[in-house]
């Protein structure tokens, strides 16, 4: 067990080291940080200064393990284009995208696994054949789609909710929230809708699965026998059975939630770290884009060793599967 | 006696055709509606994509045609409506359909190149690792990990925001597509090397690939001619899933502002300039490519899903 342990996060720190090594050559060699940073009244020599001040002279390694010592301790630089620490930019949106990202997932379960439920135990109705079709037009729309959709109808036709915005905040210390003003709830409803719909599907479809599987099985047969009410076999019995993988895969996708949501972000101007990104890309603001990319891999990352070391505790055989 | 001669000429080898139409594929392809719907959707946009020159009503990228006081037409069925523009026009004086039709034409190209791309890009890397194995195996699949450890819109943005700041800028509209076609390869390919790496290794033991190694069969046809043909079926199916994916990654890119330019749009460029304007009433120039977009990209996940289901074993 401690061997698996020591493996898994040896190719984990790898993972990372290899992201932050994408992150320094952006930042280093596409385009030259000293011409993106200096002004037009900058001297040569003030420039050479600033090269040298940069430590852009130094050797690759030398760089390289300066960037990693500098971005383990969540500094990043300074923003090319307001001069900011980019760590604090980041951290300023951090709480949006990830009240986004929350309330998204649980939406997705929200929905997701009566719908997938429902559709396994009536199979071949024409409700569920029904959602089973939409199911593949919501994993085909991609989210901006969605977006612009929601707000044609909800916000632009039928006015109902705002389109875009967080609506009023209240501050906890660091932590920002939209959940405790009517505002901000309302505002929160069309992007988390429009960021679920994906996941929603996938939770749907991944159930659905599952549950016709178990349904199968022998103690649900038995529990039939026994004249145990049906909707305690559905949702005691079968259910149990089927929430391991979609706790898995809600855990596994909440990394990749977290990297689409600069998309929904973008179509509902949601003031997150996405869409700092986003700026940061048209502006060109490397010292930005390398900060960003690093802390949503990390997360992912993050994510995934720990639900592969969770699944190592609960069942022995993997450790030895995965080498 | 007419019986007996009948039977002693050799039975003729049934044309390709009537073979295809006595497939499993074929079979399982007319019963399932909507893989039916699906192929009939896709052959007509992609039909009316490339036949674009001849039927579009304007040649939306000529500035000749495009006259100011026809802009912001509401489609044809609304009262302001006005012959030509069936769809309406932009606030350029764009006409909508011919826009539409020469984006889904980019839009389509771009899918089918990157699709080409990883797959060439996949398959010759996953047949290497599985073949020769060791230490080649080794760093594939780890760049590989590496890969599938950044979600896949991450890399694709970079790859593009980055590539387009190296290249001049005379270049930039030429080279988005190009671009673009290179982000998109670069998050697709891990998948195709992923799947053609573990079926070489099995296939790898088998029989036949010990007979045609001890015969000194050069290692390049062994891969390509006897252990390749084997491996298509998954691939097969991940690829007409991958080109749907694509369309959507050059779309997103491009709505995003990163993809290709406002001078040769594409459906999701489309969409990013009719977005502008989702507050002004002008709903036509937003709401028609996003029709469209829906349509290919549904119409070509029908078909894959259709094709996953025909071509999985387990479910004959």
């Amino acid at each position: 067990m401690i061997v698996f342990l020591i493996k898994r996060l040896a190719n984990a720190v790898l993972v990372m080291l290899a992201v932050a090594l994408l992150a320094f050559l952006i930042f280093r060699f596409a385009g030259d940080p000293v011409e993106l940073m200096a002004n037009e009244q900058m001297s040569q020599a003030d420039r050479i200064e600033l090269r040298e001040k940069l430590g852009l002279n130094d050797s690759f390694l030398t760089q390289f393990g300066r960037f990693v010592g500098n971005a383990a301790q969540g500094d990043f630089g300074i923003s090319y284009r307001n001069g900011q620490d980019v760590m604090k930019l980041i951290a300023e949106r951090f709480p949006a995208t990830m009240e986004l990202a929350l309330v998204a997932t649980v939406l997705s379960l929200l929905i997701g696994l009566p719908l997938g439920v429902l559709t396994a135990i009536h199979r071949g109705r024409w409700y569920s054949e029904g959602l089973q079709f939409v199911s593949i037009i919501g994993v085909s729309l991609p989210s901006f789609v969605v977006g612009i959709l929601l707000i044609l109808v909800f916000a632009v036709t039928l006015g109902l909710v705002p389109a875009f915005g967080r609506g009023d905040v209240v501050q906890f210390g660091w932590w920002s929230t939209g959940l405790l003003t009517a505002s901000g709830r309302a505002s929160l409803l069309l992007p988390s809708l429009a960021l679920a719909l994906y996941q929603i599907t996938l939770v749907m479809r991944l159930v659905r699965a599952e549950m016709m599987e178990v349904l199968r099985s022998d103690f649900v047969k038995f529990a039939r026998a026994r004249g145990v009410p049906r909707w305690r076999i559905y949702f005691r019995h079968a259910l149990r059975n089927c929430l391991m993988p979609v706790v898995t895969m809600t855990a596994m996708n909440f990394g990749s939630l977290i990297a689409f949501a600069l998309i929904t972000e973008t179509v509902f101007q949601w003031p997150g770290m996405g869409m700092l990104f986003i700026q940061a890309v048209t502006f060109l603001d490397m010292p930005v884009m390398a900060g960003y990319l690093c802390i949503v891999s990390f997360i992912f990352v993050t994510l995934n060793t720990l639900v592969d070391i969770a699944y190592a505790v609960i069942d022995p055989r993997l450790r030895d599967a995965t080498r | 006696m007419t019986d007996h001669v009948q039977q002693t000429t050799p039975p003729r080898r049934p044309s390709r055709l009537a073979r295809w139409r006595q497939s499993d594929l074929w079979w399982s392809f007319t019963h399932k509606p909507s893989a039916i719907i699906g192929a009939v959707i896709l052959t007509f946009l992609i039909v009316t994509a490339f036949a674009a020159p001849l039927i579009a009503p304007q040649n939306p990228f000529d500035p000749a045609q495009l006259e100011l006081w026809n802009s912001e037409l509401p489609p044809i069925w609304e009262a302001d409506g006005q012959w030509p523009y069936v769809l309406g026009t932009d606030t350029q004086g764009r006409d909508m359909l011919s826009a539409i039709l020469y984006g889904s034409r980019i839009s389509i190209l771009i899918g089918v190149a990157s699709v080409v791309l990883s797959l060439a890009v996949g398959l010759s890397l996953g047949l290497v690792a599985g073949y020769f194995g060791r230490f080649i195996d080794n760093l594939l699949m780890r760049i590989g990990d590496v890969l599938l450890s950044i979600p896949t819109i991450l890399i694709a943005i970079l790859v593009s925001a980055v590539a387009r700041q190296m290249l001049p800028p005379e270049l930039r509209d030429v080279g988005s597509a190009a671009v673009l076609v290179l982000a998109i390869t670069l998050s697709a390919w891990v998948q195709y090397a992923r799947t053609v790496r573990a079926q070489t290794i099995v296939e790898r033991g088998k029989e036949y690939v010990q007979a045609a190694r001890l015969l000194k069969t050069p290692a390049r046809r062994i891969m390509l001619k006897h252990i390749l043909p084997n491996t298509l079926t998954p691939i097969l199916v991940a690829a007409t899933l991958n080109f749907g994916m694509a369309i959507l990654t050059e779309a997103t890119l491009s709505f995003l502002g990163i993809g290709m330019p406002p001078s040769q749009p594409s459906l999701g460029t489309l969409i990013r300039l009719g977005n502008q304007f989702l507050f002004s009433g002008v709903w036509w120039v937003v709401l028609f490519p996003v029709v469209q977009l829906c349509l290919l990209v549904v119409s070509v996940n029908l078909l894959g899903d259709w094709l996953r289901d025909a071509l999985n074993p387990k479910l004959r």
